[in-house]
């Protein structure tokens, strides 16, 4: 990696808020701008350099023409990083994968459903090779900024492979389920600073399932919390379809 | 003068989302004036469909990282009318002042980074920051404090955690308070130097007179609920937001096209400050002045100043809220209970780009029903009204100077456009 490596930003079906909190994060740290040299961040500036060593790709994959581009984007860079929950999981758009796709188009375009091309939203890694992920909806600030030092000293970004209830304890949060509420902290990578429960509510997933998550042991907790049934799947298919679709398709 | 000019650009820059400019103009004759969105389809309507009401609104902050306060507090409000819920005075107080946050952030952006590049002859903030350091920084301190505002009430402005139905389920210390209250006394000389940087910009000259629409209440500059109001007259409740909206598809945009008693009409800041500039604070209005915009402005353009005057209010009512919430201190109340479970509400707000509707029906505390309308997408129809009235005037100068004006005006609607693509009215079978 050149000492000021190239950086370009994409982004695909999302709400461009990822890129948003990378601009955020110059507000603390602008040295970022003398580190790496962004040449294409088409929601911040006109300039559209093709020669980027990194990219960074916000959004899901939700309709056959996003392909080709996503390919592109690969065969450039020699580092591509999925940025954000849309990228890493499908995210929230895999909502809507949930429901048949004739009927979730008719729903919103009615008989001119046609007109606008889509097929289920998947994370990028369903269509070319991802070299790192940076979680999250959104993705977190001190998180990307350690992930851009790792990526200058020359190695990809780490995220540690621990449950969120960790970082929640040493906050010293009390536990949202003794508050009444239903939280998914058990199962979820961690790096948020267990933000969610912090400010009063419950983990909802958006950071993916951590590598060996035990669901049966959770399911068992929010049962002894009387957590009916519809509430604990609408809690894991808010950001987690595709991987809940995953592991059940592993058995 | 006979003339061909094509414009095609693709996937326009500084512009929140994916679209296209195309103009075609041949022996002088217009052929083809468009803003075509381009946006992948996002669905969000179908996708609220059978979730439990608690989570509308954090599923739909997700539809834009600029404006999702304003989601959500749309979200909340639909949800709570439907629900039956009342809301306390503190709750109140506390999400005006969360709103004013979210504007002020969006606002700085799109003023600081995304328009103010094309006066000062650069592609973006990022030379800026070498050539104009100060200027930058401004910025960034600004955004920083707005993004500040909302993460001591919300958890963070993208996405908020702490709004909920109801109410909230945290809340901020009063010395965290009193500590914002004086930073944002101090950022009052912030304010002043972006009013006096935007005073020298000078803005292109172009009139079209057009329906400006906004909520409004009379006591004051109204951001969240109040009734919908038209420059051309006339006032709805929020819940006949429909007969206001009228929405069509068309098939170069993912997102509808909307009119109300014109052709179209534009809904944003300038809207705003046209509909209610007479709830704007004192020293907005003194900005108005020095800056050289009164109502009815009828430049499209100028909704960047009129965002600048925004700026100016938010601060100064942020901190008379903060003085409110602080006259009795903070109290930590559970969320108010829904009456019902059953029900439909509509939910508006004037978020940063224009006025938002969030509609529900729900049955059992699960939503059946779902519609959207999205500030851009009221206002797609209008920026090709005034592309079309924009054109014939400037074909003596370059393709490169008609293209750029062009960039500009989208650039000046502070289009949002992931938003729009999912703005489309779905009807209630």
């Amino acid at each position: 990696m050149s000492a000021r490596p190239k950086v370009a930003f994409f982004e695909f079906t999302s709400c461009e808020g990822c890129q948003l909190t990378v601009l955020d994060a110059l507000q603390d740290h602008p040295e970022l701008l003398d580190a790496i040299e962004i040449v294409q961040f088409r929601e911040a500036m006109s300039e559209r350099g093709q020669d980027y060593q990194i990219a960074f790709i916000e959004g899901s994959c939700s309709r056959p023409s996003d392909e080709a581009k996503l390919k592109e984007i690969r065969a450039q860079a020699s580092i591509v990083i999925a940025l954000g929950a849309c990228a890493h999981l499908g995210g929230i758009n895999a909502i809507r994968n949930r429901a048949p796709l004739a009927e979730v188009r008719a729903y919103v375009y009615g008989d001119k459903a046609e007109w606008f091309e889509t097929y289920p939203a998947r994370a990028i890694s369903a269509v070319i090779p991802v070299d790192a992920v940076l979680p999250g909806c959104p993705i977190d600030r001190r998180e990307l900024v350690r992930a851009v030092t790792h990526l200058l000293q020359g190695r990809l970004p780490y995220i540690p492979d621990q449950p969120l209830c960790i970082e929640c304890k040493l906050k010293e949060n009390v536990c949202v389920y003794q508050r009444g509420k239903v939280c998914l902290g058990p199962i979820t990578l961690a790096g948020c600073d267990a933000i969610c429960p912090t400010y009063g509510d419950g983990c909802e997933g958006c950071r993916g399932l951590i590598a060996h998550p035990n669901l049966e042991s959770l399911r068992l907790v929010m049962a002894e919390h009387g957590v009916p049934e519809a509430e604990i799947e609408a809690k894991m298919t808010m950001f987690l379809t595709n991987q809940m679709e995953a592991l059940q398709e592993a058995g | 003068m006979a003339k061909n000019i094509k414009v095609d650009v693709h996937h326009i820059t500084r512009v929140e989302g994916h679209g296209n400019i195309v103009v075609d103009v041949r022996n002088g004759e217009l052929k083809q004036c468009e803003l075509q969105i381009v946006e992948t389809p996002r669905f969000f309507e179908a996708m609220l469909r059978g979730r439990p009401y608690l989570e509308s609104s954090h599923i739909t902050s997700r539809i834009c990282g600029i404006c999702a306060v304003g989601h959500a507090t749309a979200s909340l409000r639909a949800t709570e009318k439907a629900l039956g819920i009342t809301l306390s005075d503190q709750t109140v107080l506390l999400r005006r002042l969360n709103f004013h946050g979210e504007i002020m952030d969006s606002h700085i952006l799109h003023t600081y980074m995304l328009v103010a590049p094309d006066f000062l002859g650069v592609g973006s903030v990022i030379p800026l920051a070498r050539s104009a350091p100060d200027v930058v920084l401004r910025a960034l301190r600004m955004k920083k404090l707005a993004g500040d505002l909302c993460k001591t009430l919300c958890g963070r402005h993208t996405h908020p955690i702490a709004l909920t139905v109801g109410g909230f389920t945290h809340f901020p210390s009063n010395d965290e308070l009193i500590a914002l209250r004086e930073r944002l006394e101090a950022m009052r000389d912030d304010v002043d130097a972006t009013v006096e940087l935007f005073q020298k910009l000078e803005m292109p000259a172009f009139e079209r007179d057009t329906e400006y629409i906004a909520l409004h209440k009379d006591d004051e500059y109204c951001f969240i609920d109040g009734v919908i109001a038209s420059t051309d007259g006339g006032t709805w409740p929020v819940e006949k937001y429909r007969s206001v909206t009228n929405e069509d598809i068309v098939p170069h945009s993912s997102a509808k096209h909307c009119r109300n008693q014109r052709d179209a009409y534009m809904v944003g800041a300038l809207a705003r400050f046209n509909v209610n500039y007479n709830q704007l604070h004192s020293k907005a209005k003194a900005a108005a002045i020095a800056l050289g915009i009164k109502p009815k402005c009828t430049n499209p353009y100028m909704n960047s100043v009129a965002q600048i005057v925004e700026i100016v209010h938010c601060v100064e009512d942020a901190i008379i809220l903060l003085d409110k919430v602080l006259a009795k201190g903070v109290t930590w109340e559970d969320p108010a209970p829904p009456a019902r479970l059953s029900g439909e509400g509509v939910g508006a707000c004037d978020v940063p780009r224009g006025t938002l509707f969030h509609n529900y029906v729900i049955e059992d505390g699960r939503v059946v029903e779902a519609n959207c309308i999205i500030p851009t997408g009221q206002n797609l129809a209008n920026v090709e009204a005034d592309m079309r009235a924009l054109v014939p005037t400037i074909l003596d100068q370059t393709q490169e100077q008609i293209t750029q004006a062009l960039e500009m005006l989208v650039r000046a609607y502070d289009p949002c456009i992931s938003c729009s693509s999912h703005m489309l009215d779905v009807r209630f079978e």
